[in-house]
């Protein structure tokens, strides 16, 4: 049987079988499980990265779950596709192989850090449960799977946050998150009855093919807009995010960085994919422009003054995710503008969806590192940390890339993305350079002092048995800081074979609407 | 022929009803009985979507050929909807049971300890 | 919680197994009649809500112990997945044991596997897994109401295993 032929379906099935199987192997003891959770991490990875191969060497890829034919969306005689679809494109491919790294390195993290807890084997479904619901957002192509894919990440990620309950603080950041996320989903509800209502098809590409633009679409756009951007974590909804992702495990919060882009990239598939050429306005360009300013700015002030660690990456996140909607929001104001797009207009598109691979490789490996932290001092407060460089080097080596790449500092990967966005913002309007400038210096700066706090200076007294760092930990915080390496010392062949397909599959919404309707369209 | 704008309307009361529960209260189960409100809203939003006026049954193994069958696809998408609406309110329960055990109170104002 | 009175206790008597068949059935019928996999699985999970209002926890904790049912969660997902992987020659959850109508009719109606194939098989997985599962949730909550305000515990303790 040929397994190459499967592969789309293999990234769904292999980590449902690792979250069902768990229990499984849990009871035949600890370390069978850890094995477990480590095997299919790694072949989670793998199949992603043939996956990424198979795509840039053949295209875009369609699979049709449970059809006589899988790659065959439309059975003799109909001129609609009728089952499940799953249509894997360049920009697909891109962001399950970021999701992938980052699942893979928070595994090999969790193993030891999360070693003294009970309830495991949960824990070990949860974190399959949540890389499912991450990996189907990004590959399906149809809007009701995605919305149930939504879901089952949302509920994973609900029972994950909450996973330390002996501490109220966890408990009630989780509660939090459950109203404003549930309330966000039941929106995506609404508009894809909205659409289903009007159209009767629910299929992504096949919905692109007949959509004009009237008041219901318009509406179920808004709808879209607002719950997936909440769902990122953009200006004005992103309060569930530092409470969030600095109560969680420090794995999980690694895993929840990716998982926010998968919504990110699932509103980029509706206003591109979907919506397309029918937007003729740019009110919803200009929208995605200013909001993500507004998140750079206002959630990098509020990192700077936070004294806990986590709360403060989050934040960093926050303002991270307003550069990737400035980058793809410039994208999308020139879309139906050839020598805009041309001259500034895809290098913006670049500069964002590059920013989407270096933000999860480096937030994830600070958040892994902030998970050190606490591991090695008990505490995740800066007041009480100090002159940690001399207890564990390998952690401050890794932080030290990681800061430089968030900061944009030459020659990281986060300079080379940040640099695309502000050469093309320039030409939009200069203002937007200098918002996207100072965050950027505001952003190294508290990092300088995250780093001077907690790694320099006299060691503290209250850790003079602090714990040591076991080597999984170290294995995974090195697999995304060779994600990092690799990134910035090939940068020009990362950004011709990973961002340009990418970029350029947003683009065409032609080729994504003519892989599902065979040229019908 | 499809049904008139009579379910619609509902759907939009309830909805609003939801929402200003989970808006305006202080008891954090009056904010759960809120939320599992939207969600019933918006489950019958879909099955109305679906119901073609004088239509039926929509299996043909049963009833051969008929003049109007109802939609099969939105009674699909809400039995989905509604597994997924009962999973999240059994965890906001048990999340609210665990936040009761911790502070004695189900008052919103009163857990809030993280800010900033 | 203390048991109700002996009316309640009667009429649970009388009702508690017959959950359990009515549940079956729904759960069996799922692709001709109302109901399927989710649906009968709740009407199982009923059972044990039924025993826990009418006889109080103390006694039902002690007749139920919660690993059949997590048995019966697992097992119901693996076989879902079983099913999906079985008919991986064509393509993933490919339907391999459908029979079209019109050889259901020439051969004198429905056998033992019905026509709509591997749909009814895995509605009964399911079936098996939401009793398991729904059953799980609800004697859980209810033992996690029972314990008492136990104190703060400031700094990162390890978890009482429940």
């Amino acid at each position: 049987m040929n397994w190459q032929a499967h592969l789309p379906a293999l990234l769904l099935a292999v980590p449902l079988l690792g979250a069902f199987a768990a229990p499984v192997f849990n009871l035949g003891g600890k370390t069978l499980r850890n094995v477990w959770f480590i095997t299919v991490s790694t072949c989670v990875f793998l199949v992603a990265f043939a996956l990424w191969r198979d795509v840039s060497v053949n295209g875009i890829l369609v699979y049709v779950m449970g059809g006589e034919d899988f790659a065959l969306s439309l059975p003799s005689g109909m001129k609609l596709p009728v089952r499940i679809i799953l249509e894997i494109d360049a920009m697909s491919a891109f962001m399950a192989l970021a999701g992938s790294i980052t699942s893979m390195a928070g595994a090999w993290f969790s193993v030891s850090y999360m070693d003294r807890f009970s309830g495991m084997s949960r824990f070990v479904s949860l974190y399959f449960l949540l890389t499912l619901g991450m990996l189907g957002m990004m590959v399906t192509g149809d809007l009701f799977n995605f919305f149930v894919f939504l879901e089952i990440a949302s509920v994973a990620s609900y029972g994950l946050v909450a996973f330390w309950r002996d501490k109220p603080q966890a408990i009630e950041a989780s509660f939090k998150y459950m109203v404003m996320s549930q309330i966000a989903a039941m929106l995506v509800l609404i508009a894809v009855g909205f659409l289903y209502g009007r159209y009767n098809l629910l299929n992504m590409g096949a919905l692109g093919s007949v959509m004009q633009m009237g008041l219901v679409e318009k509406v179920s756009l808004a709808l879209l807009f607002s719950a997936l951007a909440l769902k990122c974590g953009s200006f004005p909804m992103y309060l569930w995010i530092p409470d969030a992702y600095a109560e969680a495990p420090a794995s999980v919060s690694c895993l929840l960085v990716t998982v926010s882009q998968a919504s990110l990239y699932g509103l980029f598939r509706v206003a591109f994919s979907i919506y397309g050429v029918s937007l003729t306005n740019s009110v919803v360009a200009w929208a995605i422009i200013i909001l993500g300013l507004i998140s750079m700015l206002v959630a990098v002030s509020m990192a700077v003054v936070q004294h806990e660690v986590k709360r403060l990456m989050a934040y960093h996140a926050i303002s991270q995710t307003g550069y990737m909607m400035l980058g793809v929001g410039i994208g999308l104001l020139v879309l139906g503008n050839p020598e805009a797009l041309a001259e500034y207009g895809f290098t913006a598109l670049k500069g964002g969806v590059f920013h989407i691979f270096n933000h999860a490789m480096y937030k994830g490996l600070l958040f892994l590192t902030a998970g050190t932290l606490f591991y090695m001092t008990g505490s995740r407060d800066l007041n009480k940390m100090g002159g940690l460089i001399r207890r564990s080097p390998g952690t401050a080596f890794m932080f030290v890339i990681a800061a430089a790449a968030i900061a944009g500092l030459p020659p990281m990967n986060g300079y080379t993305s940040k640099l695309l966005i502000y050469q093309s913002s320039f030409a939009v309007h200069p203002f937007i350079t200098v918002v996207a400038l100072v965050t950027s210096v505001l952003t190294l700066a508290s990092f300088v002092k995250v780093f001077q706090t907690a790694f320099l200076g006299p060691e503290h007294k209250a850790l003079v048995n602090a714990r040591k760092v076991p080597s999984t930990m170290m294995v995974g915080m090195g697999i995304l800081t060779v994600a990092i390496l690799l990134l910035t010392f090939l940068p020009g062949s990362a950004l011709s074979n990973l961002v340009e397909p990418a970029a350029k599959a947003l683009v065409d919404q032609a080729g994504y609407i003519g892989a599902i309707m065979g040229g019908a369209f | 022929m499809t049904v008139g704008n009579l379910p619609f309307l509902v759907v939009g009361i309830l909805f609003l009803i939801g929402l200003l529960a989970v808006l305006r209260e202080k008891n954090m189960i009056k904010i759960a009985i809120g939320i599992t409100i939207i969600e019933s809203a918006v489950n019958m939003l879909l099955i109305v979507l679906g119901y073609r006026l004088g239509g039926d049954v929509p299996v043909h193994f049963l009833k051969g050929e008929v003049d109007a069958m109802v939609l099969p696809t939105p009674q699909a998408l809400t039995l989905t909807a509604i597994v997924i609406a009962l999973a999240t309110s059994a965890l906001m329960l048990s999340v609210i049971m665990l936040l009761y055990k911790h502070y004695g109170t189900l008052n919103v104002d009163e857990i809030r300890r993280l800010r900033g | 919680m203390k048991p109700l009175s002996v009316v309640v206790r009667t009429g649970c008597d009388m009702f508690a197994w017959f959950m359990v068949v009515f549940g079956t059935y729904v759960i069996i019928h799922g692709d001709v009649t109302p109901g399927g996999g989710f649906q009968g699985g709740a009407v199982v999970a009923t059972f044990a809500a039924l025993l826990l209002v009418a006889y109080g926890g103390e006694k039902v904790l002690s007749w139920i112990s919660l690993d059949v049912y997590n048995t019966f969660l697992t097992a119901g997902l693996l076989l879902f997945l079983l099913f999906g992987f079985a008919g991986m020659g064509t393509s993933f959850l490919y339907n391999f044991l459908a029979v079209p109508e019109a050889v259901v009719h020439a051969g004198g109606g429905p056998a033992v596997i019905p026509p709509s194939g591997t749909i009814a098989l895995m509605d009964i997985a399911v079936g098996l897994e939401v009793a398991g599962g729904l059953t799980l949730i609800i004697l859980y909550m209810f033992k996690g109401s029972r314990l008492e305000i136990n104190s703060e515990t400031g700094g990162e303790t390890g978890h009482d295993s429940w």
